[in-house]
């Protein structure tokens, strides 16, 4: 058929009538505060991201039917980096420039952080990191609710030694999160009187670990400590426990079951493995209890036992900056950090949240627990542990243009 | 001693491991020439059929040999008559095809498992061997590889079957003369590739962290194993494997396994540089 003008211009007509609804704006509605996320929610991070962006969706959720923060509706814009680190910077200039979003909660990776803090930072975009991490950022416009190594791994390696001997031999990944954390466990084993045997880094895809668990056995340690992160690392305890090694020589992990990889393993696999952590889904507070309900009324119920620490930080973190931008007033940024170093605290499904203005971390209560039948049973708890560890290094009441990542030299 | 007995075990698994994830990809691409970059995506079905019918109650052993390989070959042959059918001859188009079937399975695995299924454990334990702790799942495998190996040469040498299969490869066009149809013939092999892909991935199964992307950290090495193999399926999957396999378990022995995926990569471009044919186009040249 053949296009003259007058068909084009009816078509054109046509199309632009099918598109003209979104241009069309109801002159009343309220603007509403703009949230950006940025998370792997497909890829080999998937079992991070994806019950993190179920968590946020909740937290948007719970606000907007509260009726919204300051009377305006949250607006939640999500992208998806799909395990990919060069989407994140892609995504974060996206937010920042043509989204303009008040703020940002994303990254999930050590390497995923910095890879968009500083383009953040440059955009005065609030940001909030929301995971559990190796220490160390020090930066005014970042907000970090996830525990670091002081705050965890300080009461995991003296519980573990006192349980099982001197003696440790690390495996960590092979990136910034995964060197660090070695670092960090070598410390506090030598604090505590015992030595490191040795250290092996894994790349992100390694998946065969036979002849790791051959050098282990050569070694002989008290235990093995992992940081080990993400899918194809899940092959280490499978492997370990084909060897018939399960019974032998002991696992702690800073790592695993923050994605609710307890799950993957098999209880014959997982069993004994001791973790520190900020949650645990076995946790029976109020806050939980109601957390995991209203989880199950938004996702189905059969998605509860996909709630992992990563998940309720993030729910943490949204639900904290609602809090403060309700008592600021505001979304501004410099109202908010304001208000967020003012003492300000919430009672989060992991227990009570708040910051440390000095170096806007956050102080939260950790649990030691043990893998048992796909549950991570909690063993001893200590309450409001403030981040020590990067308190050593930054002080933004006294350098408040400090803009570092800190990496503790042993 | 004993340190020798593991190191030459955990050798033998990785020449294992080696053919095991090639063998589907060796059908397929050696006797067809077709590219299928979903072979990853096969295996990673094979797991996934074989965690589901471990949990439904069926035995692991007949899920991992033969459920596994029967669901993927029955997938394999809905492919070959959707897809393949259509591109044999056109390499660039069956390159672009199964692109778009392994993102298409990745993504159909996502939905319907999720990222969090639990896996199944290994069926036979560890033993000692001297004062370390052998996994005996790994003479498993290898068992499993000899016996690839080993049917496969049979079946192709000695029964009506692999001679049929073997003449349609070198020309389709004497065999349909002499009254065998190329197109039922194509169909068989593609099903016995996938199968042996979905038996690869069945077997493999209790041993990793089984995700809808597991599938594509193997496709770069079994391409690698296979065109370094050359010609010949069984010589050439067998040689290529031993040495590859022994190349990368000696260097991840001395210092981990990055160098050993190193050595391996390097190992494969000088053999591709020395002996463009593979390894079989200039040693065991004619064998099967």
């Amino acid at each position: 058929m053949a296009i003259n003008r007058r068909t084009m211009l009816k078509g054109a007509a046509a199309v632009s009538a099918l598109a003209a609804p979104p241009f069309i704006r109801n002159a009343f509605a309220e603007t509403p505060i703009k949230m950006g996320t940025v998370f792997d929610i497909t890829g080999i991070f998937d079992a991070y991201g994806r019950p993190i962006d179920m968590a946020v969706r909740l937290a948007v959720k719970q606000i907007n039917d509260a009726g919204g923060l300051l009377g305006r509706p949250v607006e939640h814009i999500s992208y998806d980096t799909q395990s990919d680190m060069a989407l994140y910077t892609q995504y974060a200039q996206q937010l920042t420039r043509q989204d303009n979003v008040d703020v940002v909660h994303g990254g999930i990776l050590s390497a995923s952080r910095e890879a968009i803090r500083q383009t953040l930072r440059r955009a005065n975009t609030l940001y909030f990191y929301n995971i559990q991490y190796e220490g160390g950022v020090c930066d005014r416009n970042c907000f970090v609710t996830g525990v670091t190594p002081a705050q965890t791994t300080e009461v995991q390696i003296p519980h573990t030694m006192e349980k099982w001997g001197k003696t440790v031999y690390i495996l960590a990944a092979d990136y910034n999160y995964g060197q660090l954390m070695a670092r960090w466990i070598q410390k506090y084993v030598g604090d505590n009187g015992g030595e490191t045997l040795a250290v092996e880094f894994f790349p992100l895809d390694v998946s065969d670990f036979g002849s790791t668990i051959t050098n282990i056995q050569a070694a002989g340690p008290d235990m093995v400590y992992s940081a080990l992160v993400g899918g194809p690392h899940m092959s280490f305890y499978r492997q370990w426990a084909a060897a018939g090694m399960k019974d032998r020589i002991p696992i702690a992990s800073t790592t695993l079951g923050v994605g609710s990889e307890h799950l993957v393993l098999t209880p014959e696999e997982g069993n004994g493995i001791v973790v520190c952590y900020n949650y645990s889904p076995e946790l029976d507070t109020p806050a939980n209890n109601q957390f995991k309900a209203a989880w199950a009324e938004m996702h189905g119920a059969n998605t509860v036992p996909q709630i992992h620490e990563l998940a309720v930080s993030n729910y943490q973190g949204v639900m904290l900056w609602a809090e403060a931008v309700k008592a600021a007033g505001t979304p501004d940024r410099d109202a908010v950090i304001d208000a967020l170093e003012g003492g300000l605290e919430l009672e989060g499904p992991a227990g009570k949240v708040s910051i440390d203005p000095q170096t806007h971390h956050a102080t939260l209560d950790v649990h030691i627990m043990e893998m048992r039948e796909q549950r991570l049973d909690v063993l001893e708890s200590f309450a409001s542990r403030e981040p020590i560890d990067t308190q050593l290094v930054c002080d933004l009441i006294a350098n408040p243009d400090d803009n570092m990542h800190y990496e503790i030299d042993i | 001693m004993d340190l020798a007995a593991v190191f030459t075990i955990e050798i033998l698994y990785s020449i294992a491991v080696l053919v095991l994830i090639s063998a589907g990809l060796a059908v397929v691409f050696g006797m067809m020439r077709v590219i299928n970059l979903a072979h990853g995506e096969f295996m990673m079905m094979g797991g996934y059929a074989t965690i589901v019918a471990v949990q439904a109650g069926i035995n692991i052993f007949v899920a991992m040999l033969v459920v596994a390989p029967l669901v993927v070959g029955i997938i394999g042959l809905i492919v070959e008559r959707l897809v393949i059918r259509h591109l044999y001859g056109r390499l660039v188009d069956t390159l672009l095809a199964t692109w778009g079937l392994s993102l298409a399975f990745i993504g159909l695995a996502v939905m319907i498992f999720g990222n969090t299924t639990t896996g199944v454990s290994t069926p036979i334990a560890g033993f000692t061997l001297g004062r370390f702790q052998v996994s005996g799942y790994n003479f498993f495998i290898i068992v499993v590889a000899t016996l690839l190996l080993v049917g496969g040469y049979i079946v192709l040498r000695a029964t009506r079957v692999g001679l049929v299969a073997r003449g349609t490869m070198q020309s389709a066009d004497m065999a349909s003369a002499l009254g065998y149809s190329p197109d039922r013939v194509y169909m068989s092999t593609f099903f016995v590739g996938s199968a042996l892909a979905g038996l690869a991935g069945g077997v493999m199964a209790p041993l990793v962290g089984l995700m809808p992307t597991w599938g594509t950290a193997y496709i770069a090495k079994a391409f690698i194993t296979v065109i370094s193999g050359g010609a010949s399926i069984v010589f050439g999957l067998f040689s290529s494997a031993t040495v590859l396999g022994v190349v990368s378990q000696t260097f991840t022995f001395l210092s981990g396994p990055v160098i050993g995926e190193v050595a391996l990569l390097v190992t494969a471009i000088v053999l591709l540089r020395l002996l463009p044919q593979g390894i079989t186009g200039y040693f065991f040249r004619g064998r099967l």
